[in-house]
């Protein structure tokens, strides 16, 4: 139990790196953009891949009417996302000292990844629709109006995850450094909660060979 | 089609096999470029970056053209002593002042000989110098933004041609007089030349943090005319050699009367010791004229000084500083080679060149080995500095340069061609033609301590057939060679911008990285800069009108501006918003007795327009910006003189 919850320890603080480190990359290159603008997405706020990045991007969505790219207060998820994630951090090192100390269980550290997981994907959900009233929901004075085959009106929502055509960009949306310290130190604290479950099982075979030999 | 290309392939291919068979053994193929294999040598596959940078002077078009080797391709004019309409240089409030001079604005001149900044005797890639020949300057560019940042006009000079030659730590540029003239300028009989006139060598320091030049001391010398120069380098650092011919002192049908002597001059001057004279007090301050033009990168500005004194030394005030090499017929380029050690003379009316060693200079001079004296200045006999002679076979002999490899290459104007030999042996190696009547050659580096030995290019004075006919007037041809072989190989061949003279090549790595994209917003303090949309204006100061416009894709802010009159000077300040790579704008407006201006990223420019009939007058951008281009647009409203429409701007209303 000692190793699982050290490890439980250590798993939650790598969610720091989501303050220093991108959670999310969009990248939109174009026959005259051989060097790709890029948009890094913090938990607090947005910034340049290379410096005026945003400004150039804002510059270019000018033409099909959408918004310019949020400022940190612009958004309420860039004030709440550090606290929500600052939270779970000091409650997820809350649990693996407690469990270090034999005073919770190591389902306490399921229960953790369970409730990061849920926070996460309502994290995604909101990321996702997020980028898809900023793309679809246009100004209708727009200099460039387009529209599909079908005759419906162009949207220009990046994707959530992996490449998509957007006029002349391609926009490629992938997870950056952040998420992929995220992602380790989840899987972290349910290696914690695996290691802890073993050692039980072995702790209650140990007890019970005990009894039968004494 | 198909069809013919498969013969013409054929035929090529045929015949590239009888020429190989032809001439096997002698290394060269007859069919020159078009062999598959030099082609590639100068094939830069479409979005792939050349090695080197070239920047090859424009003669009589003022400039300096860059150009990327080994493909030969054109980069960019970057305007230098002449007003450049592209880009409004020389036409811009901010430039004009860029090119003044005593002679109040010079539009125009003659830029011949650029030379990169080096440091240790090797390229620095911080700084090129040129010098305009016609109207006595010098100018030096950024090689970060690739634009001229400052010209200082040299006194008691005429045909500025012996410059501009830096030397080894970049302590000065150097600049001779190629035609002597009265110091202090005045009215006398031409005829009096002979002992009356002088000739000054000008020495301008160069600040090692900003590059700013100050014209420090002037040596003058004898009434000769001098032609070339070059700094000593490693074991003769400290040392500029010139060379000279009119030792005759002639001041009429020179072609004949100052080509008598069979021996000219190169003039050894020990700097050093000038500039610890000098340092001491030395030398004289006299009455002068001229102008100091400073360009700021970040207030986007030039202004222009106008110097009163200059100070002057005389050689003879200061023993062992100045001697005199003996050199036959003539000499014209004057290079040194990559050691220090040889001084070659390119004598321009002989077959041979003379190659004098410093080492022998300088126990000349020790030994007190004099062979009479010029105005006092001693004369060091020609057998004792001599280090050899290259016996070329060619005619004509104008310049040389150096591989790093213990080779030099030197042109051959009269026989058109580049000959290689060996430093120390005086042999040559291999020879080739030139098309035609080969001027200066360059190779990366060639005239310092490390030379990029892997290509040269020869710059010619004469095209006739080489390409499509033009007409009567056509550009000048150069041609690459590989020399990273035994031989030299012809591997391309391009016209050139104006007249080529020397030119400056650096390997790409030098310079690239630090090639600046756009100018940064947040860093102008132009005093009419808008910072901000919201901050342009229309201003009023009598019949003065500024207006404070900004551009971004695709609009100008304001675009619309009453309250102008007739008689008004209207000033549009025009500050470039974008921060993106290669956003330009420009601007234009209908009628105005000026250039276009072409701002770039974060930059602004100023354009005076005096409207002359009342009526509503358009404005444009000039440069091709975006989708919106053509939209980009504006009108101004130009009502009579007296009549009080209010001024108003307005965006979008």
């Amino acid at each position: 139990m000692k190793k699982a919850s050290i490890i439980m320890i250590i798993g939650p603080l790598f969610l720091l790196g989501l303050f220093s480190f991108p959670l999310w990359n969009i990248m939109l290159g174009a026959p005259q953009y051989p060097e790709p603008l890029g948009m890094n997405i913090h938990i607090d706020g947005l910034s340049d891949m290379n410096e005026f990045d945003l400004q150039n991007i804002d510059g270019l969505n000018h033409y099909i009417g959408m918004r310019t790219l949020p400022k940190p207060d612009e958004m309420w998820e860039f004030s709440t996302f550090p606290i929500v994630v600052g939270t779970m951090v000091a409650l997820g090192v809350l649990i693996g000292i407690l469990g270090y100390f034999r005073k919770v269980s190591y389902k306490w550290f399921l229960g953790w990844f369970i409730l990061m997981s849920i926070l996460g994907v309502l994290g995604m959900y909101d990321f996702n629709a997020w980028m898809v009233d900023y793309g679809t929901n246009l100004d209708p004075n727009a200099i460039m109006k387009l529209s599909n085959l079908d005759g419906t009106p162009m949207t220009y929502s990046p994707p959530l995850f992996g490449k998509a055509d957007m006029l002349n960009f391609k926009v490629t949306s992938l997870p950056s450094t952040g998420a992929w310290l995220m992602f380790v130190g989840m899987m972290l604290t349910l290696v914690a909660f695996i290691l802890g479950r073993k050692n039980r099982k072995f702790a209650v075979m140990k007890e019970s060979s005990k009894l039968i030999t004494s | 089609m198909k069809k013919y290309s498969f013969y013409v392939m054929l035929l090529i291919g045929f015949s590239a096999l009888l020429s190989s068979c032809g001439n096997q053994g002698d290394g060269q193929s007859s069919n020159g470029a078009l062999s598959s294999s030099t082609a590639e040598k100068a094939y830069v596959a479409p979005g792939e970056h050349d090695e080197f940078y070239a920047f090859i002077s424009g003669g009589y078009s003022g400039n300096i053209t860059v150009y990327g080797l080994p493909s030969g391709r054109m980069f960019k004019e970057i305007p230098v002593f002449s007003q450049f309409p592209t880009s409004g240089y020389g036409y811009s409030e901010e430039t004009k002042p860029m090119l003044n001079t005593s002679f109040g604005f010079v539009p125009w001149d003659d830029s011949h000989h650029p030379d990169i900044s080096q440091t240790n005797g090797e390229l620095d890639g911080r700084w090129i110098f040129i010098n305009g020949n016609n109207t006595p300057r010098i100018a030096r560019v950024s090689l970060s933004t690739f634009e001229t940042e400052e010209i200082i006009e040299l006194p008691n000079s005429a045909g500025n041609h012996s410059s501009s030659f830096v030397t080894e730590n970049s302590e000065y540029v150097v600049a001779g007089t190629r035609f002597s003239v009265p110091i202090p300028q005045r009215d006398m009989p031409i005829n009096e030349y002979k002992g009356n006139f002088k000739g000054s060598l000008s020495f301008v320091s160069v600040a090692p943090d900003n590059g700013r030049m100050n014209l420090e001391f002037q040596i003058i010398m004898p009434g000769f005319n001098y032609d070339l120069a070059h700094p000593g380098r490693g074991k003769s650092h400290g040392w500029f050699f010139f060379t000279t011919y009119n030792t005759e002192e002639a001041n009429t049908l020179m072609e004949v009367n100052s080509s008598q002597n069979d021996k000219d001059f190169i003039a050894a001057i020990n700097w050093k010791k000038v500039e610890e004279y000098v340092k001491n007090g030395g030398g004289t301050k006299i009455p002068a004229e001229y102008a100091h033009n400073v360009y700021d990168e970040h207030t986007h500005t030039a202004t222009s000084t106008m110097k009163k004194e200059v100070l002057t030394v005389n050689p003879l005030d200061v023993p062992g500083a100045v001697f005199f090499l003996p050199t036959p017929k003539s000499p014209h380029g004057c290079d040194v080679d990559p050691s220090g050690q040889y001084i070659i003379g390119n004598g321009k009316l002989s077959a041979d060149l003379t190659v004098h060693s410093f080492d022998k200079m300088i126990a000349a001079i020790e030994g007190e080995k004099f062979d009479g004296e010029a105005y006092g200045i001693p004369i060091l006999k020609f057998e004792d500095v001599l280090a050899g002679v290259v016996k070329s076979g060619g005619l004509g002999p104008l310049h040389t340069e150096f591989d790093g490899k213990g080779n030099a290459y030197t042109t051959f104007f009269i026989s058109s061609e580049v000959v290689k030999w060996k430093l120390g042996t005086w042999e040559v190696l291999d020879r080739q033609p030139t098309f035609y009547s080969v001027g200066h050659l360059m190779i990366p580096g060639g005239n310092s301590a490390k030379p990029f030995g892997k290509y040269v290019v020869a710059l010619n004075k004469i095209t006739k057939d080489r390409y499509l006919p033009t007409g009567p007037e056509m550009e000048h041809s150069a041609q690459i060679y590989d020399i990273s072989g035994d031989k030299m190989e012809l591997i391309y061949d391009f016209p050139t911008h104006g007249e080529p003279h020397y030119a400056a090549g650096i390997p790409a790595d030098l310079l690239a990285p630090k090639s600046k994209k756009i100018y940064r917003l947040d860093e102008n303090k132009h005093p009419y800069a808008v910072l901000t949309p919201s901050d342009a204006k229309v201003t009023r100061e009598g019949n003065e009108v500024h207006v404070y416009m900004s551009t971004i894709r695709s609009h100008f802010t304001p675009d619309n501006i009453e309250g102008v009159k007739v008689g008004d000077k209207v000033y549009f300040h025009i500050t470039n918003h974008e921060q993106d790579f290669d956003v330009p704008h420009g601007f234009s407006m209908i009628g105005q007795n000026t250039s276009e201006l072409l701002v770039m990223p974060g930059q602004t420019k100023t354009s005076l327009w005096e409207p002359k009939k009342p009526g509503v007058w358009p404005f444009y951008c000039t440069d091709f910006c975006s989708a919106l281009h053509q939209e980009m647009q504006g009108y101004v409203r130009v009502s009579p003189a007296g009549s009080n429409v209010p001024l108003t701007y307005t965006l979008g209303e």
